[in-house]
């Protein structure tokens, strides 16, 4: 069951056609991954998606629900949804659990606020005034307040920029966590190491358009791409593209009698294949 | 499934939210509820005159101060703080909720009123004790002071919402919002008696609800014999409340229509 279905979605500010014909189609229970640069469209995509703006043309249904109307039915909606916007700097004059326990009160069935302080790690900060928390700590406060509704929906716009490699993995723990149990979730990253750690789908959208919509593991082509396999070949390093790196690397065995020196055999990485499909333009 | 809760309720929850968050702010707590304080301390110690046989002007600045005590804590301090709240980023956070834009504004409204009804406490007592200022007796009188103060704050409110649309951010929001509260302060007679100024001035003060307030809160602390030394020859009470209502019903508009939950 899908439940965000996008058709023929465009956007323009003024001259700049920032999304020119979207299609999407996001399953319940899967997190699926919108990458792409900066003025790529996919912040205009996502907004739209989560009812932070209109939309010019298309169709865009989010838990069955147009999110551009507003009234009550506005609110049932986002009762069924969570959003993690990319930074905010609010309420330094309240704690943590004044705060999360404030937002369930928003919420017709929120969790529980000790274990939403618990899931995301700030137990022992819940006391603490937000301003004096952390930019990770911070940052954990604002997924707390995104998932305190129970949301069926959650989006997360960038969640672990300003993470150390800690913090990211247990953050990434979370967000696989809130699956299983599930939710479905919407991430926007800048991280291909993320996407590919957390996406059951990723979708790269470029200029306005979706490139190409895959999973980690396929996109571009990546499964059956070539392998390179390289070694030292006397003073040289030398390196070979192959479809039989096994192969390859048994004829190399045999010819250095063992151990061949230096070996390395790597299929492109997503950041490769990413890299390719945006025109090698890195933001 | 629980039902979602009703505006009303969340507004109260915003209400008591926002006092707590105003109480933590030590240095505004103390600005906001003694400045007007500090300002009759100054005013009431150089004018020691008479204004009318038995009015002092230290009765005459209470009303005055009363009635810019509204604009101040509300309009003036709403329409800094929201483009503030907007640019941190906590107004689009809470648009991205099931909380109502009406709960909000109940929210604020809540927080002014306890403010301002704080600061008239300190105000009048300390008017008491100190400068011999004369609170009324009747109960009409207290009648009409507690109209004008739950609708002079409820019109602060609105407009102060309303009016945070402008400011582009929330560094400019006091550039813009300060001037035009001490103009209007000046014009509508809170630091000189109002016959005394120019008439120009006069009828431009007129068409804003500062000094329609001010009026007002005069017929509750001066004598009525001094309703003769109006513009008017008298309290105009209907008018200050035909005025104020129409004030009330523009900043609810603006506020309901045109609120900016975003930066762009």
């Amino acid at each position: 069951m899908s439940l965000i279905e996008v058709k023929g979605l465009k956007k323009s500010y003024g001259d700049v056609h920032a999304v020119r014909g979207v299609d999407l189609q996001i399953n319940q229970g899967e997190i699926f991954s919108l990458l792409g640069p900066n003025g790529a469209g996919k912040t205009t995509t996502v907004e739209i998606l989560e009812g932070f703006r209109t939309r010019d043309e298309g169709s865009v249904s989010v838990l069955g629900f147009d999110p551009q109307s507003r009234g009550h039915e506005s609110r049932l909606w986002r009762d069924r949804i969570g959003i993690v916007l990319q930074s905010s700097a609010d309420a330094g004059d309240l704690t943590v659990i004044e705060t999360i326990d404030h937002f369930s009160g928003y919420y017709s069935n929120p969790r529980n606020v000790d274990e939403v302080i618990d899931s995301v790690g700030l137990t022992e900060k819940a006391g603490a005034l937000i301003r004096n928390l952390s930019g990770g700590q911070r940052r954990r406060l604002d997924v707390a307040l995104g998932i305190i509704g129970n949301p069926e929906l959650l989006f997360l716009d960038e969640p672990t920029t300003g993470f150390d490699p800690e913090a990211r993995r247990a953050f990434w723990s979370l967000i696989q966590k809130l699956r299983s149990d599930g939710t479905t979730i919407l991430l926007t990253t800048h991280y291909l190491d993320e996407a590919e750690a957390l996406a059951d789908r990723v979708a790269v959208i470029n200029k306005g358009v979706i490139v190409e919509v895959s999973t980690p593991a396929d996109l571009g082509g990546r499964a059956t791409a070539q392998a390179t396999v390289s070694w030292r070949d006397a003073e040289t390093v030398r390196a070979e593209k192959t479809d039989n790196p096994t192969t390859l690397v048994a004829q190399l065995s045999s010819r250095f009698g063992g151990e061949v020196p230096e070996l390395i055999v790597t299929r492109p990485s997503l950041e490769d294949i990413y890299l390719e499909m945006i025109g090698g333009a890195r933001e | 499934m629980n039902k979602i809760p009703s505006a009303l309720s969340l507004g109260i929850r915003r209400g008591g939210l926002e006092i707590r968050q105003f109480s933590r702010q030590r240095e505004s707590v103390v600005f906001t509820l003694l400045f007007p304080v500090i300002l009759l301390a100054i005013f009431g110690s150089v004018f020691k005159d008479t204004i009318a046989p038995g009015v002092t002007f230290s009765q005459y600045f209470v009303a005055g101060m009363i009635a810019s005590g509204l604009v101040n804590t509300g309009f003036q301090a709403l329409a800094i703080t929201i483009p503030l709240e907007r640019d941190f980023g906590a107004l689009k956070r809470l648009r991205g909720t099931p909380m109502p834009a009406s709960s909000y504004f109940i929210g604020k409204a809540i927080l002014i009123f306890v403010s301002m009804l704080i600061q008239i406490l300190l105000l009048l007592g300390f008017g008491v004790l100190f400068f011999g200022l004369e609170v009324p007796t009747e109960m009409a009188k207290w009648l009409t002071f507690t109209w004008l103060v739950l609708l002079g704050s409820a019109c602060s409110t609105a407009l102060g919402i309303a009016f945070s649309i402008i400011p582009k951010s929330g560094r400019g929001a006091s550039a813009v919002v300060s001037p035009i509260v001490i103009i209007l302060q000046f014009f509508s007679g809170v630091f000189f008696v109002f016959t005394s100024l120019p008439v120009w001035m006069q009828q431009i003060a007129a068409i804003f609800p500062l000094k329609w307030l001010t009026q007002g809160m005069r017929s509750v602390f001066l004598p009525d014999t001094f309703a003769t030394e109006e513009v008017a020859g008298q309290w105009e009470l209907g008018k200050t409340l035909l005025i104020l209502l129409i004030w009330l019903a523009i900043g609810i508009f603006f506020s309901v229509r045109k609120f900016k939950w975003d930066r762009d």
